[in-house]
Parts: structure tokens; sequence; C-alpha cells
């Protein structure tokens, strides 16, 4: 039997609330409500899920969906042993019976019809049937499921059905405003107030380019990275471009006005 | 009694010129025109001087020749007047440039383009300034042979008998061309007027004169340094992105427009000159950067004055303080632009003038305007010194006001006064700060206006149609009163006319490179669309899954899985897409540089995307709107679900033409009605449009754009998703608020036919 602890998180993980969703989360684990983070990418919905695990003492199971993702993927299946066939479970059905905080991160990448087994456990029944081992799994009272997805993508394809949409509660995250993105640049990174103060004025420029030729804005893990390969000792100006401007745009004139933008702001 | 340099003489052989010189040298010009007689000795002075003693006689002989080629006084003025200078300004000797002269003048007297001689010499002078090279007049002279043989009119095809048209307007234009392009692009900016113009001796004249549009146009394309087309989008970005102001970028004309026109606000956008060549080393990317946040600073911080009670010295002060101090703002957030702006601004010599005899007042500001925004500039005067001191003072706890400004300026004004600003001999050198504008924004004038009373213009009607469908009738939604207003846009569909399906297979095959890019990443698309089918008996390869399943559960005693297999099909998209243009008025706008309408570029898009999704196998279907009041919204069929890319489609989409309003939401609703009877998985509706929800019933913007919100969400809650393609640079203002995240803006629009297939593949992929 595998141990909860396995699972737990061993070191507080940083987090800036920016709001008053930790007391939200807080209220919502009590009553064991699920959980939606929506919100672009690189805002700090992971983080957001570790820290309130760690502060919440619960172990933590993270699946990374993808679109091959099965349901048996997620719930468990028969394998064989030396002896014959063993039971293993899967990482929700495990975090059901450890009661752990299971997080299903990017579930839009996953196929609709996957996801239909996570519905009983998401509304009164709180039960996982695990057909083929012919259980019918309670969940374990700590239990609770937790989904991100980032409304962002510019695909119409890629949607949650309203009918698991409306099984959530949901928490709308987005980039901290700039004075708070500064601070949490400086901790997770420990560079200079004054740098993160000019990085973070990059990545606005990036933000305000967002439908004009970007995707998505620059993120603050971006950000953070940045910090990190200054924190290296790689130049300002240097470090913004690989971490903040490359990876986000092939367009030449986006590429070009972010890298004016970078000249202005450093110098 | 002739005397000596006085012209008195009826004969112009036997006129006493000034010098025995000059008189053995107008003996050797055997010249009878008393108009060169008149300014013999001028223009010999000035050879004697330019041209080396021993090549004068060469100088003369040419001369004698201009004079007999039967063209009267004009050739011989020109020459004798250009020439000296020609020689000067190139710095050669005489003889490196005299043959090829002459040699071209013989050829042309030789034709019947005779008359353009005069022109020729007239403006050899001008054209040598710009050229500075001996090889490039050779090239220059080269050109102008080659234009007047290449666009003389010839009646049997072998002589030719009709003067080029164009030649003496080339001739004339030539300096003026040359100030603005290179050799090598007057070469083809004057291939494209000869093939343009080549049956049309009207168009060619108006060509060369520069007077006809593609001329200029075609000039603008050849133009030298950075053209303001090519960087539009980077600095419309570079707005955005650092200052987050989305006021229009317009450029102005330098070839045309009065010379010394500056950057400038208007209340409807920026205006920047339309090309720019590099200035003290920043190229002119850099210096349109450089404008633009003197321009964007200026938005932020400056507030308008009134300036009726001021004196012109007053406002220039106030001006120039006023730019030094949003100059120091925008340092102060972007520190990285000093080096920019310090390389731009002028550093004038402390003493270059002297203040007793001109008037030093623009020297003075630029020395204090540079004094405030360079720590390391060199200038001593006291009150330069302290007002820089005083503006950094007044910045230091906040951004202070275009006011405060105007205080400072005017102690400025007053201290330094000295009598000499009231002179009219203006100090210029080295005063002009090349990034900064006119400030026309920071005055405003309490003297009234001569406005006049503007009119409305009576909206058209629309022409009859042919009878169609009986009208749809569409609630509205009222954002103020947040009801419905019942049955209130009617929508009358019918299809579209048809025009010349051949049209559109010519618009395919001019984009038959596009297509074949597009074709390529269709079919790398396609083995994405392969859908495992899993659970068959017999199948391409074992399901390793499965298999173990199976064999799991035969170990286990229970009854095993016999379908282990997997096979492939290909297909698994299930979309119904629905493509709904915007065909209101603003779509026969031009685009900027060219005479291709916006709607012409958005019948190719689609002509391409249709094609496109055919391949992909997708189902689509076409249809267009534009809307004359609430009573009249026309939703134009122009392909069905269920019609194939065929001929009556194509004619159809051939004869779309554009005119009156965008009544959006209701044409959405519509368009929803349609897609609502689709079966498929994903039903999306695409909307190309150019600008905001408008109609002329409509006052209140809002209003419609409330409405479109309302469509578009009941849209959604039907399973239909709504997709927005923008070519409205400033769509970013309102089109979130219609659509949500679903949007994009489409920068290009004359990229329109590579996107928007583009867009389309990336939103279903």
């Amino acid at each position: 039997m595998t141990s909860a602890d396995a699972y737990r998180l061993r070191k507080q993980p940083f987090y800036q609330p920016q709001d008053n969703e930790v007391a939200l989360y807080e209220a919502a684990y009590a009553a064991r409500l699920p959980v939606m983070l929506k919100g672009p990418t690189g805002c700090g919905k992971s983080r957001f899920v570790e820290y309130m695990a760690w502060k919440l003492g619960k172990p933590l199971i993270s699946v990374a969906c993808n679109e091959d993702m099965t349901a048996a993927d997620l719930v468990g299946r028969y394998l064989l042993d030396a002896g014959g066939t063993r039971w293993q479970d899967g990482p929700l059905t495990l975090a059901a019976r450890l009661g752990a905080i299971c997080y299903l991160d990017e579930i839009v990448e996953a196929r609709q019809d996957t996801l239909v087994v996570i519905h009983p456990l998401t509304d009164h029944r709180r039960t996982l049937p695990l057909d083929k081992k012919g259980e019918q799994l309670a969940a374990h009272p700590d239990f609770q499921l937790v989904i991100s997805y980032n409304p962002g993508y510019q695909s119409l394809v890629k949607d949650l059905k309203q009918s698991t949409k409306q099984r959530f509660t949901a928490f709308q995250f987005d980039y901290p405003p700039a004075a708070l993105e500064e601070r949490i640049v400086a901790a997770e990174t420990g560079i200079a107030a004054p740098l993160a103060e000019q990085l973070v004025a990059v990545a606005h420029a990036g933000r305000r380019l967002k439908g004009h030729g970007l995707d998505e804005g620059i993120s603050t893990r971006l950000i953070v990275y940045a910090a990190t390969l200054i924190a290296q000792g790689i130049a300002p100006a240097d470090a913004c471009r690989m971490a903040m401007v490359r990876p986000i745009t092939d367009d030449a004139d986006v590429i070009d006005t972010l890298d004016h933008a970078i000249a202005a702001v450093f110098g | 009694m002739a005397v000596p340099g006085i012209r008195n003489v009826a004969d112009a052989r036997r006129r006493l010129m000034a010098t025995a010189d000059s008189q053995a040298a107008w003996s050797a010009l055997d010249c009878g025109f008393a108009a060169v007689a008149d300014v013999f000795d001028e223009c010999l002075a000035a050879a004697r001087q330019h041209i080396a003693a021993d090549e004068l006689p060469a100088f003369l002989d040419a001369a004698r020749a201009i004079g007999k080629l039967g063209r009267g006084a004009e050739p011989l003025l020109a020459f004798l007047e250009c020439w000296p200078r020609v020689v000067a300004t190139l710095a050669v000797r005489q003889s490196a440039i005299l043959p090829t002269l002459q040699e071209s003048i013989r050829r042309l007297q030789k034709s019947p383009n005779a008359p353009a001689i005069t022109p020729l010499l007239q403006t050899l002078g001008a054209v040598a300034e710009r050229l500075r090279s001996a090889d490039a007049l050779a090239d220059y002279q080269t050109l102008a042979l080659d234009l007047a043989e290449r666009t003389a009119g010839s009646i049997h095809g072998r002589q030719t008998t009709h003067p080029s048209p164009s030649l003496p307007d080339f001739l004339a234009q030539a300096p003026r061309l040359l100030g603005l392009l290179s050799l090598a692009g007057l070469r083809r900016w004057m291939e494209q007027g000869i093939r343009l113009t080549a049956e049309h001796p009207e168009q060619q004249r108006a060509y060369f004169a520069l007077a006809s549009p593609e001329s200029r146009a075609m000039l603008q394309r050849e133009r030298e340094g950075t053209l303001f087309a090519d960087v539009e989008r980077r600095l419309a970005l570079s707005l955005s992105a650092l200052w987050a102001d989305d006021s229009p970028l317009v450029p102005y004309s330098t070839a045309f427009a009065a010379p010394g026109l500056r950057p400038y606000l208007a209340t409807d956008g920026m205006r920047l000159p339309d090309a720019l060549d590099s200035l003290s080393g920043i190229d002119g990317l850099g210096r349109y950067r450089a404008m633009l946040a003197h321009l964007a600073a200026h938005r932020q911080w400056s507030r308008p004055l009134v300036a009726d009670n001021w004196s012109p010295l007053q406002r220039l002060a106030v001006e120039t303080l006023e730019d030094a101090r949003v100059d120091l703002l925008l340092l102060r957030r972007f520190p990285g632009l000093r080096p920019l702006l310090l390389a731009l601004h002028p550093q004038p010599a402390e003493d270059a003038c002297d203040p007793d005899r001109v008037n030093t007042l623009r020297h003075r500001l630029t020395c204090l305007s540079r004094a405030c925004l360079d720590p390391e500039h060199p200038y001593t005067a006291a009150a330069t010194r302290e007002f820089a001191t005083r503006l950094h003072a007044l910045l230091a706890d906040g951004p202070a006001s275009t006011r405060a400004v105007a205080e400072l300026a005017l102690a400025w004004a007053t201290r330094t006064r000295v009598p000499s600003d009231q002179f009219a001999n203006v100090h210029f050198a080295d005063t002009e700060v090349d990034y900064r504008d006119d400030n026309r924004h920071l005055w405003t004038f309490i003297e009234a206006g001569d406005e006049e009373e503007s009119f409305e213009p009576r909206p058209a009607p629309a022409d009859p149609e042919a009878a169609g469908l009986p009208p749809r009738h569409y609630p509205e939604w009222d954002a103020a009163t947040q009801s419905f207003r019942p049955d209130w846009a009617a929508v009358y569909e019918a299809l579209h006319p048809a025009g010349e399906a051949a049209d559109i297979d010519r618009l395919l095959a001019k984009h038959a490179v596009l297509a074949r890019r597009l074709k390529r990443l269709l079919d790398r698309l396609k083995p994405q669309e392969r859908v495992r089918l899993r659970y068959q008996e017999e199948g391409s390869e074992l399901d390793l899954d499965v298999a173990v399943r199976a064999w799991t559960d035969w170990q286990s005693g229970q009854l095993p899985e016999p379908r282990i297999n997997v096979s492939h099909r290909t297909d698994g998209r299930d979309i119904s897409a629905l493509l709904l243009l915007d065909l209101s008025q603003s779509l026969n706008a031009r685009l900027p540089g060219s005479d291709q309408r916006i709607l012409d570029t958005a019948r190719e898009a689609v002509a391409l995307l249709a094609w496109a999704i055919g391949e992909l196998g997708d189902a689509c279907a076409i249809a267009g709107f534009h809307s004359n009041s609430r009573h009249e919204v026309r939703y134009h069929h122009i392909k069905g679900f269920s019609e194939a890319w065929d001929e009556p489609v194509k004619a159809r989409l051939a004869a779309v033409e554009a005119g009156y309003s965008t009544r959006m939401g209701a044409a959405i609703r519509h368009a929803g009605h349609a897609l609502s009877g689709r079966r498929s998985e994903k039903r999306i509706l695409l909307l190309l449009t150019d600008g905001e929800p408008a109609d002329i019933d409509v006052s209140d913007p809002d209003y419609l754009i409330a409405d479109t919100r309302q469509a578009v969400e009941s849209l959604a809650a039907e399973g239909i998703s709504t997709f927005c393609l923008s070519l409205d640079p400033n769509a970013g203002r309102y089109v979130g608020r219609i659509f949500g995240p679903h949007w994009r803006v489409l920068d290009r629009i004359e990229r329109l036919p590579e996107q928007l297939p583009m867009v389309y593949l990336n939103l279903t992929r």
C-alpha cells in the first residue's frame, strides 16, 4: 500500500496571495467542493494548489492531462505479475483512497469522454466505480478534486462540456498587479527590487500586445525565468530576450517591438 | 561709340566685353545672342574660377557648338551658367565629364528629342549637386537618353519621328527625384513609368511630371531610407506595448508636403513622415521610435494652454521647456532611450553665434533643452545651468504640469531677453531637434473659429432588390433597459446575385504559390486526423494495452477480450463553419499604397479559405451582410453547407459588393439560425469584419456593441462558437467586449489571403 506521505510536500512552496483566494479555497476544501482554477498560462495556478496542499497538510497527486489519456490511466488497471495479475490503482483512485488532493492539470487536453469518469466523484456521491475490479470505491473524507485550465486557448475545439464545468467551483486567476508581481519575482529569485520592477515593466509591454500578434501575454513564470538567468550573471537585456521574448512568438515585428521595449527599459 | 563693359550694341557679336581676355573668348564663341552677351562676362569669370586655364578653350568650343545647334539662346545660356558649377561640384577636371555631355547633346540633337537639350542643361547643375560623382552623372545621362529613345514615337517602326512626350518633364523633375531616390531607384521608377504608360502619351507626361498617383506611389516604393509603410506595424505595436496608447499613426508625404513639416499630433492620430533616412548614426526606425516616444509622452503629460495673450518668443520658450519636460519624464520611464534621444538632439556650440548681430533665441533655447536632457552638457551660461536645474527640481516629486513649465519658461524669457531677439536674422544652425513635433497640440485659441455648419449627407436609398424570402425578425438587446426589443431587426435573406465565376478562378490562380503551400500544410494535418479504431477483432496492429488486459483476464480466469487489434480511419473532423462577411461601405476603402480595395483582398482570402476548408472536408457556408437601418438587414447567401465549391458559388462570391452599414447582432443571430440546424460536433461562426457594429439609425455605439455581445452569448448557449477576425487595428477597444477572448486582429490586410486560412486551421486544429 502506497503511503500518503510520499505525496506530502516537504517544503513550503512560495505563494503570494493576490486576494482572499486562500480563505476561499479553505472554505471550499472544508466542504470538499471540487475546485476549478482558470487563468492564463504561468500565472500561478499549479503553485497555488501546491501551496494549499501544504497549508492544509494534505497529500497532493498531480496528473498532467493529454490527449492519449484513457479512463484506465486515471482509474487504474490490472497488470501482469510473475504469479498472475495485480491491480494497479490509477492516480485518481489512489487519491480517493488516500484522501489526497487530486490535481488534473490542463484538463482540456484530455478527451472529453475520458473526463466523464470524474463525474461521480464530483457530486454528492463521492464514489468511484471500479468496474474491472468490481469495487465501488467510496472516496476518503479528505479527498478533493482540483482541475485547471486555460480558457485563453485560441482553439474553439478545446473547451469543457457544460456538464463538466458545472460540477466545480472556480477561481479566476490572472497575472498579479505590477507591485505584487515585482514582489513575487524578487522573492522567488532573490534579485533586487528595481530590477524586478524593470522586468515586470517589460512583461507588461508584452501583455499589451495580446491579440495583436501574441496569443498569450508574457507570464509570471517567464519573468521568473528571466530573473533566474539574471541571478546567474546574465545581462538583464539578454536574459529578457531569451526568457521573455523568444519563447512566445515567431513574428518578426513583435520580436522587434519587444526587443525595443527591453532596450527602452534597460538601456 | 562702343564703350567696354557697357551693353549698348545691337549686334551682339560686336559687343565689347569687360576685359581683353573675355573679349577674345567672346570672339571665339562666335555668338549672336544678345541675351548671352548680357551675362557673358559673369559666366566667364565663374568658369575661370572653377575650370583649369588649359581647359578653357575646350569649354568655349563646347559652348560654341551648343550655340550653333539652332535651338536659340536658351541651351547656350543654360550651359554657360551651369557648367562651371557642375565642374566645381564634382571636383574633377573638365575633360573627365565634358565629352560625355557633348556626346549626349549630339545624340539628342540627331533625334526628334532635340528640344530636351535645354531642360537637360538647365537642371544639370542641380543634378550634379545630388549625384556628386562623374560616373553617376554619366549614368544619369545614359538613363535620360534611354528614356528618350524608348518613349519616342515611330510611325513605321524604324525611324523615330515623334519626340518623347515625357523627356522634358523627366529632366525638369530630375533634381527633385534624385533628392529622394538613388540612381538605381530612379532607373526602376523610370522603367515602371515606361511600362505602365507606353501606349498613352498623356499618362506618360503625368507620370514623369509626378502628377499621377501611380507615379507618386512608385516613387514612394523606391524611396531611400526607412519607409513608414514598412515599419508601421512595429511602430503601432511599440505604441501599444510601451505606452498603452492606440492612437492611429498616419503618414504625411515628405516628398510633396510643405518643406519643414514636422511630425504632429492631430485629434485623430499621430502624423509621422512617410520615409526617414539615417541621421547622426541613428537609422530611420530609430528616428521613428524617438518621434513616437516624444509624441506619446506629449499625449500622456501635456495639456493645452490658451495661446492668445503670449508673444511668439514666450510661446517658443514654453514649447521648448515643455518638450524637455516630457522628454525627461519619458527617460525616467524608459532610461534606455537616452542614447537615442541625445544622439538626435543637437548640441550647438555655446559661442556659435554673436548675440549682438543675430537673433540667438533658438540657439539659447536649444542649449537649454540640451542642458536639461544631458547631465554632461558643456554649457557654462548661468541662466542655462540655473533653469536646467530648476526644471529638474520641478520634476523631482512628480510629473509637474504644462502650466508649471510655462511659468518657468516665462521666467526664463524675462531673464535672458536681449535686444537682438527682435532681429529677423535668426541663427538656425543646430537648433532643430529632429524627433520633436511642432507642438500644435499645445495651444488653444479663444478667438472664434470659422467652422462651417456641417451637414450629414443623406443616406443613399437602398436599391430595390428582387423579391426574395419574407423577412425574418430578430429581437435586439437594449443594454440600457436590460431587455429585448422584440422583433426589432428585419433580416432579408436572398441568394447573392451571380457574377463571373472565372474571376474567382483567376484570383486563386494568382495565389497559386500560396495555395500550394497551404496544400502541403493541409496534407500534413491529415495524419493527425487519423482516428484509432480500437477493439477490432481484425485490425492493422496489436493494441498492446488491450492485449495485455486480455491476457490478464485469461490468467485470472475471466473471459478474455477477443477484440485486441487496432486499426485507423482518416476522418475525425466533424466541424461546420459559417463564414460571415461584413459587407459594409468601409470595405470599399483602398489599401494604402495600392488601388486594391479591402473588399477585393477579403474576397481573395475568402476564396482561398473556402477552397482550403473544402480540401479539409469540413462543412462550410459563406454569407455576407450589411444593413440600412433596422428595417433592412441584408443577409446574402453565397454558399450553403450542402453546396460544393463550384461555379455558381464562385460566381456569387465574384459579384460581392460592399455598401451600407454594419448591424452585426441581427446578422449573427441569423447566421446562428443557419448553424443551429447542423449536427456537427463543433459549430463555428467566423466573422470577418473591419469595424465595430454601426448603423445609420443608431447614434449610441455601445447599444449595438451590447446587442452583438448578447447575440454572441446566445449562440454560445446553443453550443455555437463565434470567432471574430477584425481588420480594424483599433479593434482592441471594443472587440473584447463583444467576443470575449475569441477574436484576433489582422494588422496587415494585404496578407489576409495568407492569414485567413491559417487562422482557421489554427482554430480547428
